[in-house]
This record gives C-alpha cells, structure tokens and sequence, in this order.
C-alpha cells in the first residue's frame, strides 16, 4: 500500500514539534505558578531553591502529562481500529459502549463488593485488579458488539446497539451505586468524571504496560486492516484469516480502551473524533501511516485538553470529560455538515 | 514459451446458503485464455455462484477444481494467489487512492506489515498501465466515476497477479460504451495475459460476441458451452419469461414481445 510517494516526514516532524510544546505547556501550567526557567531546570535535573516544587512537578506533573499521551494516543488508535473494523466513521470506544462496559467492570469491583463479598474485593481493589476489571468489562461489551455487527450490516443500527449497551450498564452501575455505600459511591463518581491525574508512577507503568501491549496488537493487525478497507469478502479474497485478525483488533481494544478507561475513567469523543482529525492532516488511509499519526495527535489533543481543565494558576479541576465533550463534539458536528459525510 | 494450463471447474455443484438451495447441477470448465459469461435471470444464483467460486462462502455440495486442486484444500494465502475477484459490494472505504486501492492487491505476496518490493510496485505500474490509470492514481475512489472505479478494481485484481479472476456485474451502472469497453478488456486480459476470466452478467447479447463460454443458469439443466452451440440448442430461449422477451437466433439478441 505504500505506493503513495511522500513518507508524511513533515506532517510527523509537525506532530512531534506540537507534542514536545503541548507536553512543556502541560508540565508548566498547573495550581501552582512554578517559573517556566525553573520548569525546565528541574526537569534536566538541575537544582531549583523551591523544593516543592520540584516535588509538585517530578511526582504530579511529570507522571499527569505521560498518563495524558497514554490516554489520549491508546483511545485515538482504538478508535481507528475500530472503525476500520466495524467500516463505520462513526465507532469508537465511547460510542459503541466499550467504555460503559469498562465502567460496568470497574464499578462492579469498585462497588459490587457491597453487594457479594465485601471483604476479599475491598482488600484487591488495587491498581491491577481494576484494570482487569475495566478490561474484562469491555472485552465482553466489545464481544457481543462484533457477533452482533455480523448480524446488522447498517452504520446506524449499530450504533443504536452501541446506545442501548451504553444505557444497560449504566442502568446496572445505578443498581449497584443504590446498594453501595457514600465512600464507595464517590469513589466511582469521581473516577467516571475522568481524569489523568493522581497517578503514581507505579500505576503509569502499570497503564504504558497494557497500552504498548494493545498497541503491539494493533501494530500486529496492520496488513489485515489496510485488507478490509476494501471490505470483508474482499479481505477474505486477499487471504486475510478473518477470525484471528478480528480476535486481535478485540484484545487490542480492550487492552487500549479498557485499560484505559480503568485507570482514567471513561473518557469521551477522543478515540472517535481523533482519527477524523488527524485525516484532516493525513490523506493516506494506510494504517502503517495513520497508526503513529494518529497516536501523536491523540496525545497532543489530550495533553492540551488537561492543561485546560487544570486552570492554570487556580485551585479548580474541571472533570476532563466536560472538556472532551466540549471540543469533541463539535468537531464531529462540524465535520458532519462541512464533508456531507465522515468517510473514513 | 510454455502456456499456463489453469483450468476452473465445477462438477455437480449444488450452491446456497446454509440449508437453502439456490442452484444445483451447475457442471462447467474454463480453462486459461478463455472468457466465460455466467447469465441468467434476477434471482438465479449468479452472484452466490461467483462468491462459491471464489470461496468466499461454503458451497452446499459438489466439487470445485482449480487446477488439480479442490479449492478447498487450499490455504487461505495460497487460494488468494490462485483466484482475485471485483465484487458488486461498495468499497468499504471509498477514501482509498487508486494507487493505494491497486496496491492491496499484492497483499498475499507482501510481508507481516505490508511493505511492497521493487517486484511488487512493478505489478502495481504495469495493472495500472494496462487499464489506463496512471494519470488518476492519487484520485480518491470516490472521485472516480463508475467506469473508473470498475477499471481500478479490475487493475487491483490484475495486481494480485492470479491465474483466476472472477468478476460479479462488472459491467453493471455502466453505459452501453463503457460497457463495451469493459468487456472487450476482459477479453483481452483472457487472450494476451492467458488468464481464466469468469464473470456475471446481464449482457446476454454482447456475451454472446465476445465469449468464449457461457454458462446458463435457468435453474434446471443450467447448459453450458460455446456461444453458437448454446443458440443451436435453444439455451438462450427459456431465459426470461416467454411472454414479455423472444430470443432471435439469428441475431444473437433478444427482442421485446409486443
């Protein structure tokens, strides 16, 4: 497929120059006014008189800003694969339920202890039992998505199906918020605004681990994405083991999606409005291509969203999924009624 | 130089979906360098015979030979360098550049991410030489009209370089010109690449100029055969409804009834 001539150096070069300034802007904004020279002091490792302040940036900056380029690149990949696989413009881990199954999964660890056995999940209900919830959650909503995609070849239905998904877990979480008690209870609340702050350094390596391992699948199913832009039967005309290559793009979306969602809640319109964005930029539809770029624009568009809802210089946080919403909206609007129609 | 043998054929071959039949006692060989025209009537099984064919889906019984091989002894990568199709189905992304659309086509000889060779880009000029593309090449699919859109999916067919190619209605949504067109590329495709080309149609009366083989579905003894041969047996005379169209013979063409 790479017989288009450019190789995108200049769209990447761009991608990689807006990303190290977002990622800057994003280290030295925050509650806490620190100097831009000392910022960059303390992050080469040089000495600033505020010791504080390199604590605020080394154990709440620096960690926020990656698990920012985590979530925002893994969501915007998982949104492309995904609708490469369900050849919809329109899927995307929010949309299709994905993330209300991460939920579902992270709210029966979280609260669902009150309900069965209060004392073995409390004690578990640690960084990686909730990312295997959350993971299993969407593996599941994820699962009974495909079977029933082959069943419903139309764009819209499917989507309604996605509606309905995203309806049935929340009315469950709400059984389970109802038999929960108030700490439980905001637990969940706060996670469900999202959020990629207040991670550890440990709990980073724990997201970049499931990330690069949904990425690797991502990566692996290349070939057989660029296969079935054309289609399904085309696909299987060119060879393309259907079944395996679908079973990876699922691992890949729930290890992206869910792992995800589980450590920052779950977040909207990134993984869907992303890849239209970033066609905006990039006009090859080859996923060697729109993979990387993809993740770049994820993680600048994140980075960025982060530093506004920290409001620099104040004491606020607004939840990140207002300021997703807000941007992500309207850009699927926007895109809707300039182009017609989202091809992807 | 020796010429590739490749002969496509089905013997007893009974066609549908699941228990459903669609089609049986369909018995046919094409062999390279010949063009074969599969008509018949809205409804028949023309399109679930090409997709059998193709192995896109499971036949109910009967046997298909590509060769010295049931296809479906073959493995999947193995059958994608014996068979290419163009299908009626809608690009599933109309986003894809001619270039990008042909290069797919090289994906059963590419390696686990893709990358095309030298070789490989070379298949991709030439199918796109051939079929009088190289000047749309970076034009989106869907800024293509239908008979472009036909032809780059006929290059990406040629692209995957299979002795086989099948083709559901290529000829479908195009005028009488390009239509001509069309066919008369397969033909050539049949004659100077010496490939075994089989197709579904509703051109009844150009297949019968240009074809080498036709098979007949009409749902009982589905003849097949050279086109004269077919006239001389009345084939082509219980096609459609009596009523509304005669065959003429004499002509090769049907006319209404009025």
């Amino acid at each position: 497929m790479s017989t288009s001539k450019t190789a995108y150096g200049f769209e990447f070069g761009l991608l990689i120059l807006v990303l190290l300034s977002s990622f800057l802007l994003s280290v030295s904004l925050g509650s806490v006014s620190i100097p831009f020279s000392d910022t960059i002091k303390i992050l080469v490792g040089g000495t600033v008189e505020n010791t504080s302040w390199r604590y605020i940036l080394m154990d709440y900056r620096l960690p926020k800003a990656f698990t920012a380029i985590l979530v925002g690149g893994g969501l915007a990949v998982s949104g492309l694969v995904m609708q490469t696989l369900f050849r919809n413009p329109l899927a995307g881990p929010f949309v299709l339920g994905i993330s209300s199954g991460a939920s579902l999964g992270a709210a029966m660890l979280l609260m669902g202890s009150a309900l069965f056995t209060r004392y073995i999940f409390m004690e578990t209900a640690n960084d990686i039992s909730m990312s295997v919830a959350a993971s299993l959650g969407s593996f599941l909503v994820l699962s009974i998505v495909v079977t029933m995609a082959n069943k419903v070849r139309d764009t819209m239905t499917l989507l309604i199906i996605g509606l309905m998904f995203g309806s049935i877990t929340a009315a469950l979480v709400s059984v389970l918020a109802y038999f929960s008690d108030a700490a439980q209870l905001q637990r969940f609340i706060f996670w469900s605004f999202g959020s990629v702050g207040s991670l550890s350094w440990s709990q980073v390596g724990v997201l970049a681990c499931t990330v690069a391992a949904g990425l690797v699948c991502a990566v692996l199913a290349i070939k057989s994405l660029n296969a079935l832009l054309m289609g399904e039967l085309y696909a299987k005309s060119l060879g393309v083991p259907l079944k395996k290559f679908k079973t990876l793009i699922i691992v890949a979306t729930g290890l992206l999606a869910g792992g995800i969602t589980a450590f920052a809640g779950p977040i909207a319109f990134v993984g869907l409005a992303v890849p239209h964005l970033t066609r905006q930029l990039i006009t090859t539809m080859d996923h060697r291509i729109l993979i990387p770029a993809v993740f770049l624009y994820g993680a600048i568009l994140m980075l960025l969203c982060d530093t506004v809802s920290q409001l620099p210089n104040s004491a606020k946080v607004l939840p990140i999924n207002a300021i997703t919403s807000l941007i992500g909206a309207p850009v699927v609007i926007w895109l809707l009624v300039r182009k017609r129609k989202l091809l992807f | 130089m020796d010429k590739p043998v490749n002969v496509v054929t089905s013997k007893a071959l009974e066609i549908g979906y699941g228990k459903t039949t669609v089609a049986k006692n369909i018995n046919f060989s094409v062999a390279a360098g010949e063009l074969c025209a599969i008509v018949g009537i809205n409804g028949i099984g023309k399109s679930t015979l090409l997709r059998t064919l193709g192995h896109l889906q499971p036949k109910i019984s009967g046997e298909i030979w590509q060769d010295a091989e049931q296809i479906e002894a073959l493995k999947p990568e193995a059958l994608a360098r014996k068979i290419s199709v163009v299908l009626t189905e809608p690009l599933a992304s109309k986003n894809l550049s001619v270039a990008e659309l042909i290069g797919l086509g090289r994906q059963p000889y590419t390696n686990w991410i893709g990358s095309l060779t030298e070789k490989d880009k070379q298949h991709v000029q030439a199918s796109m030489a051939a079929l009088e593309l190289t000047g749309l090449k970076e034009r989106k699919c869907h800024e293509l009209s239908d008979g472009q859109l036909q032809r780059a999916l006929i290059a990406r067919a040629m692209a995957q370089d299979t002795p086989t190619i099948l083709l559901d209605e290529p000829t479908s949504h195009l005028d009488l010109h390009h239509k001509v067109q069309i066919l008369k590329l397969l033909k050539e495709l049949a004659d100077n690449h010496h490939k075994t080309i089989v197709f579904t149609t509703h051109e009844i009366d150009l297949a019968i100029q240009l074809c080498d083989k036709i098979l007949v579905l009409n749902g009982k003894s589905n003849p097949f055969g050279k086109p004269h041969e077919l006239i001389a047996q009345g084939a082509f005379d219980a096609i459609f409804p009596s009523e509304t169209i005669q065959f003429d013979a004499q002509s090769g063409s049907f006319r209404i009834r009025k």
